[in-house]
């Protein structure tokens, strides 16, 4: 699904250059459950954005689903996002004046889906996230569990290629953490591709291959035995 | 996604409907400019219908002529002559000059601006009597209250009628009383009425005390000849009054030995020049509201547009987030563009509603007064129609700085602002 072959990306820092990705080799199957894990610096946020094509790397071939992904204007970019990515952000990046209902939808809209069928769609993904009654209310009537369950029915409503999750637990106590693993674990179970950006091992845990990054190399690749997080709902 | 895709404009009104008071403070800037804007267009046109009803019914590419003294000595002949103008003259000059479409002369009894006294059954007044040609009515048009103005046939068969004046009929006639076919005395010859009218809006050089008789049977009667008065010329649509003017001169100057270069032989009064004039004002102030109007409007939507960039940089997260879920820089630019058209047409909508509230009450405060020349203003559909692709224009155009501001804003650093 994800091929990346020797990536480098670095940053101009006034006069420093900053070497962010000293050439990451990468790939992932469909249907795997990835952590990407690092201390703050290691460039997991960085390889993300390259992946979720919000960023463009240096140098460096990248295939996402046998398309190589380069030479990206905004539209192409765009579309592609689109297309092929759901986002998962840890501030949850609801647009807050819409309903959880038209949050969800939004993708849809940029997909030109019509607006019955979109709606419809939506309020499936709603269901399936559990939040089929709260349809209607405005993200700051819901509580931070549910603000990134509408998050994630957002970022699945465009039935993506791959679902990239930045910090998803990161503004969520513990309990709240293990519903939303919970739900990305059933989620990668009906065969999604996922990868996780965190640095909570026991997050980590919950997925089924960690990858270590550490200044901006992989450090170690190891599939693990996935704990899961229903035991602690 | 067409331009009426019902998504786009739930999305537009959907961000506009957010914040409504800072919404409508935006507009505030564009409702004043269209006020203005209609305000001063409409306060034109009300002073452009009031001109033109104060020349209602007078042609307007006409003038006068009369005979005055003359004021330098030529061929013999003295200065301070007086030459009398004849029905000769008239045709002469209809013969000679190409741009005159018709002549009324008329002769006066009395003096000029001189009165005689009318009498009916033992009431009197003291009126103006002319004798006229019916075509007199093509250059100053009367309103008939009664019956009918003169007509070819009286004078044909030179009938003893005539027409008068609503201040004439007022002196001699009851309250009430049908003046048509009753005969009232002029200078011991009786005359029936066919006619009573009444000024024709505020140009009326004869006024309202007036009796006209057919010029044929003025003749007989008070035993004028050919005699007249002076004589009002209508010049042919789109020929130059002043012209025909000179031509007019110069043939009645070498007719009656008058030095050519004499400037007081003959007075005329140009009528056309008062509606240049006129015109050349009317125009100048709708020139010059267009103008303000158009700078106010400027200045309300660039208000808009600074509004939209505040806008932007608030929803720097939030376009980030449409980006990353796959909007296209395209779908953003036109979204904002939209919002700064909307919000302008709206804006521009409340304004026309207020300004034409105010016009009307200007045309219920001054619209029918006499004093100043002033009725029916409003705006004209091609007006509004120009003030609306003015406003669709502006803020299309003004509206891409915004836009092209959240066009520029990258994903990536928009998702990391909180």
């Amino acid at each position: 699904m994800i091929e990346i072959k020797n990536l480098h990306k670095s940053y101009k820092m006034g006069s420093n250059s900053l070497h962010v990705l000293k050439g990451i080799d990468f790939s992932v199957k469909e249907g795997e459950l990835v952590a990407i894990m690092g201390s703050s610096g290691s460039g997991k946020s960085t390889l993300l954005n390259i992946l979720g094509m919000l960023d463009e790397a240096d140098s460096g071939t990248y295939n996402l689903d046998n398309v190589p992904i380069k030479n990206l204007n905004e539209t192409k970019a765009a579309n592609y996002r689109n297309k092929f990515l759901g986002f998962v952000f840890q501030s949850f990046n609801l647009i807050n004046y819409k309903s959880a209902l038209e949050n969800v939808a939004l993708p849809l809209y940029y997909q030109k889906v019509n607006r019955k069928k979109r709606l419809q769609k939506s309020l499936d993904y709603l269901e399936q996230v559990g939040l089929k009654e709260w349809a209607n209310h405005l993200p700051n009537e819901l509580s931070g569990g549910q603000k990134q369950r509408v998050a994630i029915a957002r970022a699945m409503a465009a039935e993506p290629k791959v679902l990239l999750a930045d910090e998803p637990t990161g503004a969520l106590d513990s309990k709240t953490s293990y519903e939303v693993m919970d739900l990305i674990q059933q989620i990668n179970d009906k065969g999604n591709t996922i990868l996780i950006v965190t640095h909570e091992p026991d997050i980590a845990q919950m997925c089924k291959r960690i990858v270590h990054l550490r200044d901006g190399v992989i450090e170690k690749d190891e599939m693990v035995e996935q704990v899961r997080a229903s035991q602690y709902v | 996604m067409g331009i009426f895709d019902r998504d786009l404009w739930t999305e537009v009104f959907g961000t506009l409907t957010k914040n409504l008071v800072r919404t409508f403070l935006t507009t505030l800037g564009v409702i004043f400019a269209i006020i203005i804007l209609v305000l001063l267009l409409g306060s034109t046109n009300g002073m452009s219908n009031g001109f033109n009803k104060v020349f209602a019914g007078t042609a307007t590419n006409s003038m006068f002529l009369w005979t005055q003294t003359t004021s330098m000595p030529y061929k013999g002949f003295e200065r301070g002559r007086r030459v009398q103008f004849t029905l000769e003259d008239a045709d002469l000059i209809q013969k000679q000059v190409k741009e005159i479409d018709l002549i009324a002369p008329r002769i006066q009894l009395g003096n000029f601006e001189g009165t005689v006294t009318v009498n009916r059954l033992g009431k009197t007044s003291g009126s103006s009597v002319y004798g006229d040609y019916p075509s007199i009515d093509n250059v100053s048009k009367k309103r008939m209250v009664e019956g009918r103005f003169l007509n070819q046939n009286d004078m044909d068969e030179a009938k003893k009628v005539c027409v008068i004046g609503l201040d004439t009929y007022k002196l001699l006639f009851d309250k009430g009383e049908n003046a048509i076919g009753k005969t009232i005395n002029i200078n011991g010859i009786y005359f029936s009425v066919v006619g009573v009218f009444k000024r024709n809006g505020n140009i009326n050089f004869d006024g309202e005390n007036t009796v006209h008789l057919p010029f044929s049977t003025f003749q007989k009667a008070f035993n004028t000849g050919n005699r007249i008065g002076w004589m009002s010329i209508l010049i042919e649509p789109g020929k130059k009054v002043s012209v025909a003017e000179k031509k007019i001169k110069d043939i009645l100057k070498r007719k009656y030995d008058i030095h050519p270069e004499d400037p007081r032989a003959f007075g005329s009064f140009d009528f056309s020049q008062i509606f240049t004039g006129i015109n050349a004002v009317t125009l100048g102030l709708k020139g010059f509201s267009i103008f303000i109007g158009a700078l106010t409007l400027l200045a309300g939507i660039i208000a808009v547009s600074n509004i939209l960039l505040i806008t932007v940089k608030e929803r720097t997260n939030e376009i980030g987030v449409r980006r990353a879920l796959g909007a296209t820089p395209g779908v953003i630019r036109r979204q904002i563009i939209l919002e700064s058209i909307v919000l302008t047409l709206f804006a521009g909508l409340i304004g026309l509603i207020i300004s034409v509230g105010v016009l009307h009450i200007f045309d219920i405060l001054w619209g029918d007064g006499d004093g100043f020349p002033f009725s029916n203003p409003s705006v004209s559909i091609p007006q509004l129609i120009f003030s609306f692709s003015l406003m669709i224009l502006l803020s299309t155009l003004i509206g891409m700085i915004p836009a092209n501001r959240a066009v520029k804003i990258k994903p990536i650093e928009a998702l990391r602002e909180e």
